[in-house]
């Protein structure tokens, strides 16, 4: 019998160094074995890698910046919908969410499928509200605070010492070991990002990664546990491997059990030099990095796919412990014709 | 004493802790002591069967599995003494 076949909607196409999602998120549904795919790509910029890549994406659409607002956004959604018959939307960037969140309704009524946390845990995990997070799931989190102007860095009392970590609302975080050089991160921090910015008490250890699946009724679909091998000067991991540690399962477990978590994350963790682990961030998407649980035998956008679609789907119980995955970058070289097809007529 | 049961001892000498993601290039004698541990022999008995095989006097090799031992509890390789 012929596999059904779903057409899928991708966002995060900037593989870049600090990459987005999509590309991943691709392949892992391209090597899905329960369906098959047509897969729509949707972007912000004009130089997304992944528009150009060969064989990844069917066609790529322009999409609006959230800043557009949700309207213009579910306008452009209904316009590739009358061509291209989507069944699913999979948004990557954090930035993006909330838009999408709002308009899973007006989606679901013209059949188009997410599969997103719903816009209360959304926000209650979001960094600006970590504190509260921890304490009502129980969940050692670092002592972090919202600001909204500079002086507030010179009020932030005894829950802070030097070093702490200034973040943007969405992205970017540096460590500040000085009052001025707290003041230049924030004023850099809020220029890029807006307010507010969050000041994070700096923990020692070893970060720790987990990406995986909550089903939205408490239940882990996947789970697997990395640590970076290579980390770039972003932060990011150029390298990592997969792990066997039950402690941060555990973790994922309760997590997802306490706030009856809904489709894909990353939970971002630093381990103490007392074995303890305190939860730095909580990304409320699949991470760049998922193609390594997808090679250590999780595909968790196959089965969030599923998920959404309604099926019964089995949550995955193992993985391949010590996989490493190891990104590289490639150039491509592409027509002109092609870039200039994109920028003008948004269509590729 | 024993070293982590999850911990992984390849023939090549790499020791390699699943839970952690680190892994430890240990030299040919390191890697037998590790297995002696894995095997969860007693220090007297992973003594005994090292100076069997290898041409060293006691004291030089007490102190040097001490070294070894304590270089495996620095790093979360061996469980404390039990």
């Amino acid at each position: 019998m012929a596999k059904e076949k779903l057409t899928i909607a991708v966002s995060g196409l900037n593989n870049i160094d600090s990459p987005g999602p999509g590309v991943s998120v691709i392949r892992g549904l391209r090597q899905a074995t329960s369906f098959d795919v047509r897969i729509i790509g949707f972007a912000y910029e004009n130089l997304e890698p992944a528009i150009y890549i060969d064989q990844l994406i069917d066609a790529t659409y322009h999409i609006p910046y959230p800043q557009a607002g949700t309207d213009v956004l579910l306008d452009k959604i209904k316009e590739i919908h009358a061509k291209e018959h989507l069944n699913m939307i999979i948004p990557n960037f954090d930035a993006e969410l909330y838009s999408f969140m709002k308009l899973e309704e007006a989606l679901d009524q013209i059949g188009i499928k997410m599969f997103l946390p719903d816009r209360e845990k959304f926000e209650e995990r979001h960094k600006v509200n970590l504190p509260k997070f921890g304490e009502k799931y129980n969940i050692k989190v670092p002592a972090s605070k919202a600001i909204t102007e500079a002086y507030e860095l010179y009020e932030l009392g005894d829950e802070f010492d030097f070093p702490y970590l200034i973040k943007g609302k969405w992205y970017d975080a540096y460590i500040a070991y000085t009052s001025e050089q707290a003041v230049n991160y924030f004023n850099k921090v809020s220029a890029k990002w807006g307010l507010p910015v969050v000041v994070q008490q700096f923990v020692h250890g070893t970060e720790y990664n987990v990406t995986g699946l909550g089903d939205g009724k408490g239940n882990t679909m996947a789970a697997v546990p990395m640590r970076k091998l290579y980390i770039t000067d972003k932060g990011k991991a150029w390298a990592g491997i997969s792990l066997d540690e039950p402690k941060l399962l555990e973790l994922t477990d309760h997590f997802i059990s306490q706030t009856k978590w809904k489709g894909g994350f990353e939970l971002e963790l630093m381990k103490t030099q007392e074995d303890e682990y305190h939860l730095l961030e909580i990304n409320p998407r699949i991470p760049a990095w998922v193609y390594l649980a997808i090679g250590a035998g999780q595909n968790i956008p196959e089965t969030l796919v599923n998920l959404a679609m309604g099926k019964e789907v089995k949550p995955y119980e193992d993985y391949k412990v010590g996989r490493i995955f190891i990104r590289y970058s490639w150039d491509m070289v592409i027509d002109r014709e092609q870039f200039e097809q994109f920028s003008i007529k948004g269509v590729l | 004493m024993k070293i982590n049961p999850n911990i992984a001892i390849n023939e090549n000498g790499l020791l390699f802790n699943p839970s952690t993601g680190e892994s430890f290039r240990v030299n040919p004698t390191g890697a037998r002591v590790a297995e002696l541990l894995k095997e969860e022999r007693s220090l007297d008995v992973i003594i005994s069967k090292i100076q069997e095989e290898y041409e060293v006097d006691r004291y030089t090799l007490e102190k040097d599995i001490a070294d070894f031992i304590q270089l495996l509890k620095n790093n979360a390789l061996i469980q404390n003494n039990e």
